[in-house]
This record gives structure tokens, C-alpha cells and sequence, in this order.
């Protein structure tokens, strides 16, 4: 019992770290492309946010409105009009998904 | 046994990697053992040091040596802040301390010969390794022989300060201070294309708000090689004219397009054009440029009449010699030579060979970005911001509608973020940790 408990914990423990490991190659290098700005993993260390951890709808919602304009912003709405709405979507995940 | 976490990686990675290095033609058998395979990078900048990190994330197996002759790493942008007297030489300098333990071999050393057949580098230390990936992230040369007197002797007095050292932006700002007030800086703007294509007129934006400060009757002469101003043009004559007298007859800044250096002389303090000899108490000439000599030794350099590296937008391999990629501003792409394209193209570049690796090809439709922000010195500053995407019809990266642009003024929120963009480029090309302790500021 006590044995089934730990092998079941260390292969979900594994398996969190191959899924991370192994997020789709090309979301993951969306995401990088943010963070010479946003810091690495979306960890800012200065006036610019952090993505890391925001709710994914939030994100998403945030990224129509800088490209709409309903957002005002400096950078921001040239950047939003560079990619699709699925692209948002997948990079929402992405940094939600990095604690 | 002991098995570190690092050996762990390599052996139980390793195997897989080699797996998928298999698809990889003529590499894998001659050139990769039984731990994945061998990436040599020459050059720790933006774009060498991105691509170190990122490959390591993304391609664990594959054995990484990173050769660089500097003792540390010290930062292009911002560097016109020093020539401000806004930050000194260690704010803008980091370590290396954080990527030597993200790579497997961090050679100190400088690339003396490189064989392109065999796919060996050879340093000046005496050491030789192989390779299956050569990445070329050298920068740029200078080329004093085409400016005439600008000999060893001349550069102990005249300084480039195009590449950030003690030697050549700590020097500068020195004779900066030591001129008195009343006196006359003149500087100079290489023909395009040249490393950052604002940072000369931002140049002159700082060294005007140190005069303003602190030598009010002091002038700032601009000789650009091109026949008008490279880049975000309209907020650059905005800042000149708000902060510094631009337009009128007290003008702390005066701005001559078409004017290439051709000659400097240190004893008579004095840079020719082809118009007229222009006198100067500190003198600060960019000589033209051309990809790093690395390239050169590579047998590289096939574009723009052999100075810059032409490359396979999808993964940045040279169109000449199979299995060397070039990265930042040795490469003749559509981007502009900046420290964001640097280090997002290294990301670029490590996405493509991790692939590879994984025996996969590289993605066939890469988006690619960069953001670049100049400081007036007046505690503002302002931005140009690009999506590059693939297009199909073009075979290149190119911007799609209205992802490209500038700021619509010069902002103090944009000089928070432009200090912000500094700490996280050199967070994200360096690996530093999130409390690194940081002393730069905007």
C-alpha cells in the first residue's frame, strides 16, 4: 500500500516534469520570444508585468483589447497585431501553466 | 555510485538524443559519442549566450561549448547611459557566472582558426574542438584601415566605443568630463548597415543631457556617413528640438547628413570629410563594420559585397557552408542589427536545431519579434516594435499589417520600461536568477 503510494507519486512526479519538459516546441518559443521584455518564463524584474500565472482568459482578453485599441499602450499593439487569436490562446496556456 | 543531476541528464537524455541525431547526414556516426550532439558557439553576447541557454532547455543532450575571451559580459545597449554619466561601467557589466553552469564547456579563449571540412575550431589557447553545429555569434569588426590615420597610435586617443568596454565607453566618458565647458564633441554615424541602427543618435541625445547638466556652452557635432537619420527619425528631431535647441542658432546639437569620415588625426584633434576638416576637443568615430572576423575565418561573409553572412531564415545556416549558423549582427537579414534581435534570434536558432535534434524539421513558419528602446538622457524615452513572421511569396520574415511601428511621443513610462528591457535581456540572455541584484537605472 504504503509502496503503491510512493511509485504513484514519483511517476506523477515524473510525468509533470516530461509534460513541462514537453510542452508543444513551438508555443514554447512564442512564449521566449516575450521575455527579453517580460523576463524569463514571463518573470519580469522591473516596470514591465510578469505573464507568469495570469488567468489564461485574462491573458487572451488583454491581447484583443491592445490590438482592438481599447487597451491604449505603447509596444504593445504592434506586437498584438502580429498574431492570431489561436496563438494567444496557446501562449495564454503556456504561462499560466509556469508557477 | 554517484550520479549528479547533470550526469543524469546526459546519460539518460543522451541516448535519446543520439537516436534522433541519427537523421542528422554524416554527423552522427563521425562526430557525436554516446551523449548527444556537439554545438560549439563562439561568443557570449546577445546572441551567442541566448542561444547557449535556450539550447540547453530545449536540447538537453546536445554538448554545448561556449568559447568567449572576455572575462564578463558588458552590455551594447544602454551604454550611451555611461556617455550620460547616468550609470557607470559595472552597471553595465554582468558575469558569467550563470551560463558556465548552464553549458558543458566554457572556454575562455579566442577562435584563432576555423575548418569548415573537418568542422573544427581551433583557439588561441591551443585547443581544438568538433563540431556537428557551429554557431557564429562574433558581432562585428571593425574596419579602421578604411578611415585614413586611424592607427593603433590614433585609437589610444580617438574611441569607436561601438563595442562596450572599460577601454573604449569608459575612456570616452572620460575625456567627456575632462573637456572643459565652451567645447566641441564630435562623433560620427557608419553608412548602414551597421550594429543599432538608433544608437548613434541616441548617442547624441545623452552626451547633449550630460553638456546640459553640467557644460552648458558645450556642442555636439553629428557626422553621419548616410544621407539622412537611420531610424525613428521623426522622434529623434522631436528630442533634439525639445531638449536641446534643435532649429535654432543655439543648438546644442548640430546634425551633418552625408558627411563620412575619411580621415582622423589625434595630434591635430580633427576628422575629414570630403567637405571640410571638422575640429573637435573629443572625437568618437565608428569606423565601417563588417560581420565578425570569425566569419571570415569561416568563409561566411557572402553578402553585401562580402562583409555580411546571408542565412536560411528558418534556421539562420549560412547559404554557403553547410552546418555553421550565424546569429545577431553578423547575419544580412530583414531585421535590424539589435540586442532583442540578437537574443530572440538565438531563441530562434535553438528552436530550429532542437527540432533537428529530435529528428524533426524546423518549424516551417517562425514568428520572430523585436523591441528596441532609445533614452533622450531627459529621463524619457521611446521604441520601435516589429512581429516578423514567414511569408510564403517572399521566402523571409517580414512584418504583417500594423505589426511594426514606433512610439507616437517620447514617454517617462517608456524610460521605466526601456530600464526594465535592460534588466530582463540580461536576465534572459545571462541566466540570471530573478533576485539578482541589479545597480543599473534609467
Amino acid at each position: 500500500m504504503k509502496k503503491s503510494l510512493i511509485t504513484g507519486l514519483i511517476v506523477a512526479g515524473t510525468l509533470g516534469v516530461a509534460l513541462s519538459a514537453h510542452a508543444d516546441p513551438r508555443t514554447r518559443f512564442m512564449a521566449a520570444n516575450c521575455s527579453y521584455c517580460h523576463g524569463p518564463d514571463g518573470k519580469s524584474r522591473g516596470a514591465i508585468p510578469s505573464l507568469t500565472g495570469l488567468e489564461p482568459g485574462y491573458f487572451v482578453q488583454q491581447m484583443k483589447a491592445f490590438r482592438d485599441g481599447s487597451r491604449p499602450s505603447t509596444v504593445m499593439k504592434k506586437h498584438a497585431n502580429g498574431y492570431s487569436d489561436a496563438e494567444f490562446e496557446a501562449m495564454a496556456k503556456y504561462f499560466a501553466s509556469i508557477k | 555510485m554517484t550520479l549528479n543531476r547533470r550526469d543524469f541528464i546526459k546519460t539518460s537524455v543522451g541516448a535519446a538524443g543520439l537516436a534522433a541525431t541519427a537523421g542528422l547526414a554524416g554527423c552522427a556516426t563521425t562526430r557525436s559519442g554516446s551523449s548527444g550532439p556537439k554545438v560549439v558557439v563562439v561568443g557570449a553576447g546577445f546572441g551567442g549566450a541566448t542561444f547557449s541557454r535556450y539550447i540547453k532547455l530545449w536540447a538537453p543532450q546536445a554538448q554545448v561549448t561556449l568559447i568567449e575571451p572576455n572575462a564578463h559580459f558588458t552590455s551594447c545597449p544602454f551604454s550611451n547611459t555611461v556617455l550620460a554619466g547616468i550609470n557607470k561601467m559595472e552597471d553595465i557589466s554582468l558575469p558569467y557566472d550563470y551560463l558556465k553552469k548552464i553549458v558543458d564547456n566554457f572556454v575562455p579563449d579566442t577562435v584563432t582558426a576555423i575548418d569548415t571540412t573537418k568542422q573544427t575550431v581551433t583557439t588561441a589557447g591551443g585547443k581544438t574542438f568538433a563540431y556537428d553545429k557551429l554557431v557564429l555569434a562574433g558581432g562585428i569588426e571593425l574596419l579602421f584601415d578604411k578611415v585614413q590615420g586611424y592607427d593603433a597610435e590614433t585609437r589610444k586617443t580617438i574611441k569607436h566605443a561601438w563595442k562596450a568596454s572599460a577601454d573604449q565607453t569608459g575612456v570616452l566618458r572620460q575625456q567627456l568630463e575632462a573637456m572643459p565647458d565652451g567645447g566641441t564633441f564630435v562623433m560620427s554615424v557608419p553608412m548602414s548597415p551597421y550594429r543599432c541602427p538608433p544608437g548613434p543618435y541616441e548617442r547624441a541625445c545623452m552626451v547633449a543631457s550630460y553638456f546640459k547638466r553640467a557644460k552648458p556652452k558645450s556642442k555636439v557635432i553629428v557626422l553621419d556617413g548616410n544621407p539622412d537619420i537611420a531610424s525613428k527619425k521623426g522622434l529623434f528631431l522631436a528630442a533634439w528640438k525639445k531638449h536641446f535647441g534643435y532649429g535654432t542658432d543655439n543648438s546644442m546639437i548640430d546634425y551633418r547628413p552625408n558627411n563620412m569620415p575619411r580621415a582622423v588625426d589625434a595630434k591635430a584633434m580633427k576628422v575629414s570629410t570630403e567637405f571640410d576638416d571638422v575640429k573637435g576637443d573629443v572625437i568618437n568615430v565608428v569606423p565601417p563594420m563588417r560581420a565578425a572576423a570569425v566569419c571570415g575565418m569561416a568563409g561566411v561573409r557572402d553578402g553585401n559585397n562580402g562583409n555580411w553572412c546571408t542565412i536560411d531564415y528558418l534556421t539562420f545556416e549560412s547559404k554557403v557552408v553547410k552546418n555553421v549558423h550565424i546569429l545577431g549582427d553578423s547575419a544580412l537579414t530583414n531585421f535590424p542589427k539589435s540586442g532583442s534581435v540578437a537574443n530572440n534570434t538565438g531563441k530562434m536558432c535553438a528552436y530550429a536545431l532542437s527540432e533537428q535534434f529530435a529528428g524533426r524539421p524546423a518549424d516551417p513558419a517562425p514568428v520572430v519579434t523585436n523591441t528596441c528602446y532609445s533614452g533622450t538622457g531627459m529621463g524619457t524615452a521611446f521604441h520601435v516594435a516589429t512581429v516578423f513572421r514567414w511569408n510564403d511569396e517572399k521566402k523571409s520574415l517580414v512584418p504583417p499589417k500594423d505589426a511594426n511601428g514606433v512610439s507616437a511621443e517620447e514617454s517617462e513610462i517608456e524610460m521605466a520600461y526601456m530600464e526594465s528591457w535592460a534588466k530582463n535581456v540580461w536576465a534572459d540572455t545571462l541566466g540570471l536568477p530573478v533576485n539578482y541584484a541589479y545597480t543599473a537605472k534609467g
